[in-house]
């Protein structure tokens, strides 16, 4: 068997087992949907009507609500991650990590099967965090190619979180520290353009939300939801997710060999 | 054991430290394929490190080693390929059947689907787990799970099966069972390399077994060969008075007289036959017997014969 032919086959099989995992712990994936829904709730009915004055002129809480979810969406993102770097956390205590690594199998098919699982979860997620958001006054004006482009965009950044997720998983010593260190992720469309226009900060402040790899994500799903000018921000949006993938990739990749010293 | 079998797993000079701690301090070893090998020792003696090496989970600091013919460094995915590893802690996914455990382990083998259901029902019937298949494993009791465990180790029908303290927390009859489970693996001509700390296993199941003290091997041989390496048996005669032991010391010359306890110490090996000449002898001269026992030796006195030496002449002893 080709090693590609091994490494679909075999992260197949710990999809498999990771959807089992979520099938019989449903309780982690409602954990992760709750938070983005009440943050969503909050910043709607609570300040939505005074952030929405602050967008323009004419603004009110309709139109914070359409600015505010690429934020929440990402917020969703970020707050899934938390979720993988727990289960993998968790799961290098078992001993059937052990069993894996004595077997004839795609090496990092534990890791991949992880990613798959976390990506198919955060999309889920993302999914009902929107139903949610098109309740409370979520009005996009996409196509549905455009939809599509956001889909992809989406995409892409839950496979660079998820990876750094793993990574940051792996390099706990338990599960404490793992369900801690992804917390800073949660932060980010704050610190970004997430729930206000980075030119309302100061400028250190605003130098730092400009220049996160969140912020041109958030850009660009508003501008594929509502036409606004996207510009650089997609290619900036793409190299992130790609930058931040490879390089979690190799770093999650190590953190799982390196037992083998040990 | 004849030499003429290949060996399923040589090694030599296997060494591993972890900072300055010494684990193991050269280990030479050689397995003929279809036997059993016991590796016997205390905590710590580095049962635990020697099978984590040889199952590729970590790398030795030195030594070589071959697992059926294939290198352990150069070619660890075809040792992975052959080999089957149960550890000390329960590999198994808790989330998950035992059905879906087994399943696990027959996609990871590559088994096509339907090799791999018969596989799995075969495994289930065989470990005596249909009735709890649909259960999570984390319901399992201490014996339920070991049998899973071994069961998905035989997944991939591996030649060579590492069990590292198979039977540790396992009640006497779960230990029994397991002992006749890997009797009947390795008459179908698996090679086991198990290591333990109940001698009463080696002794039971091993062809060979080894002793490892601080990262060394002290002795090895078959049961047999190292029960010789120590004082033979005996059988203790207790008499109800000093008359009758005087009397017995008298008739029997090599034994040695525990005056206190009113006991004689006689040299045996414990057969049947010497014990009947034995009392025989007693009867002829008329001396009453108030009670018998029989101590053979066994792997416990080697391995308090072996250990209880300082560490020098232990090194000697090798």
């Amino acid at each position: 068997m080709s090693t590609l032919t091994l490494a679909v086959r075999d992260s197949g099989t710990m999809l498999r087992r990771n959807l089992l995992h979520m099938r019989r712990y449903p309780s982690l994936t409602l954990l992760l949907i709750g938070v983005p829904v009440i943050i969503l709730l909050l910043f709607v009915y609570v300040f939505g009507g005074t952030l929405g004055a602050g967008l323009g002129p004419a603004g009110d809480r309709g139109d914070y609500a359409n600015y505010v979810t690429p934020g929440i969406l990402l917020i969703t993102v970020a707050s899934a991650a938390q979720g993988t770097a727990i289960s993998v956390a968790m799961d290098m205590t078992e001993g059937i990590i052990a069993r894996f690594r004595t077997m004839a199998i795609f090496r990092p098919s534990v890791l991949t099967g992880h990613v798959l699982g976390s990506v198919i979860q955060t999309m889920l997620s993302i999914a009902a965090v929107t139903a949610v958001a098109l309740l409370v006054g979520f009005r996009p004006t996409a196509t549905a190619l455009e939809w599509l482009a956001v889909f992809g965009v989406l995409t892409m950044i839950t496979v660079a979180v998820t990876w750094l997720s793993v990574a940051l998983g792996l390099v706990s010593e338990s599960v404490e520290t793992a369900s801690n260190l992804p917390m800073p992720l949660v932060l980010l469309p704050f610190l970004g353009s997430g729930f206000v226009p980075t030119d309302s900060m100061p400028t250190a402040v605003r130098w730092f939300a400009d220049y996160q790899p969140f912020t041109p994500v958030m850009e660009t799903l508003r501008g594929l939801l509502f036409g606004t000018g996207i510009g650089a921000d997609a290619i900036l949006a793409v190299a992130w997710c790609a930058v931040i993938t490879v390089l979690c990739f190799l770093w999650a990749k190590a953190l799982y060999n390196r037992s083998r010293a040990a | 054991m004849t030499s003429s079998q290949p060996s399923a797993i040589s090694a030599t000079g296997l060494r591993k430290s972890y900072g300055d701690k010494v684990v193991l301090d050269g280990i030479d070893l050689e397995i003929a394929a279809g036997t059993i090998f016991a590796l016997l020792g205390p905590n710590g003696a580095g049962k635990t490190t020697t099978v984590r090496i040889l199952s590729t989970l970590i790398d030795a600091d030195g030594g070589e080693a071959r697992i059926a013919g294939h290198d352990l460094g150069r070619q660890a995915d075809a040792v992975r390929a052959v080999i089957g590893v149960t550890g000390q802690f329960s590999a198994v996914d808790n989330l998950l059947t035992g059905r879906e455990n087994l399943r696990l382990m027959a996609d990871l083998c590559h088994l096509d689907r339907s090799a791999g259901h018969r596989r799995v029902d075969d495994l289930l019937v065989r470990f005596d787990l249909v009735d709890v298949a649909g259960k999570p494993a984390s319901t399992y009791s201490g014996g339920l799970r070991r049998r899973l465990d071994l069961a998905m180790t035989l997944v991939g029908q591996p030649r060579v099966i590492f069990l590292d303290e198979p039977t540790t927390g396992l009640d006497p009859r779960s230990r029994r069972a397991m002992w006749q489970i890997i009797r009947d693996l390795v008459a179908g001509g698996v090679t086991i390399l198990l290591t333990t700390q109940y001698l009463e296993e080696a002794d039971q199941l091993a062809d060979r077994v080894a002793f490892l003290d601080h990262g060394r091997l002290i002795a090895e041989g078959t049961p047999r060969e190292l029960k010789r390496l120590i004082p033979g048996g005996h059988v203790v005669l207790q008499f109800a008075d000093q008359a009758g032991l005087d009397a017995a010391a008298r008739t029997l010359a090599a034994s040695t007289r525990d005056e206190a306890a009113l006991t004689l110490q006689v040299p045996s090996d414990g057969g049947v036959g010497s014990l009947r000449s034995l009392l025989d002898q007693l009867d002829r001269a008329s001396i009453s017997v108030a009670g018998l026992a029989v101590h053979t030796p066994d792997l416990d006195d080697v391995f308090l014969t072996l250990t209880g030496q300082p560490d020098h002449e232990r090194a000697m002893a090798r």
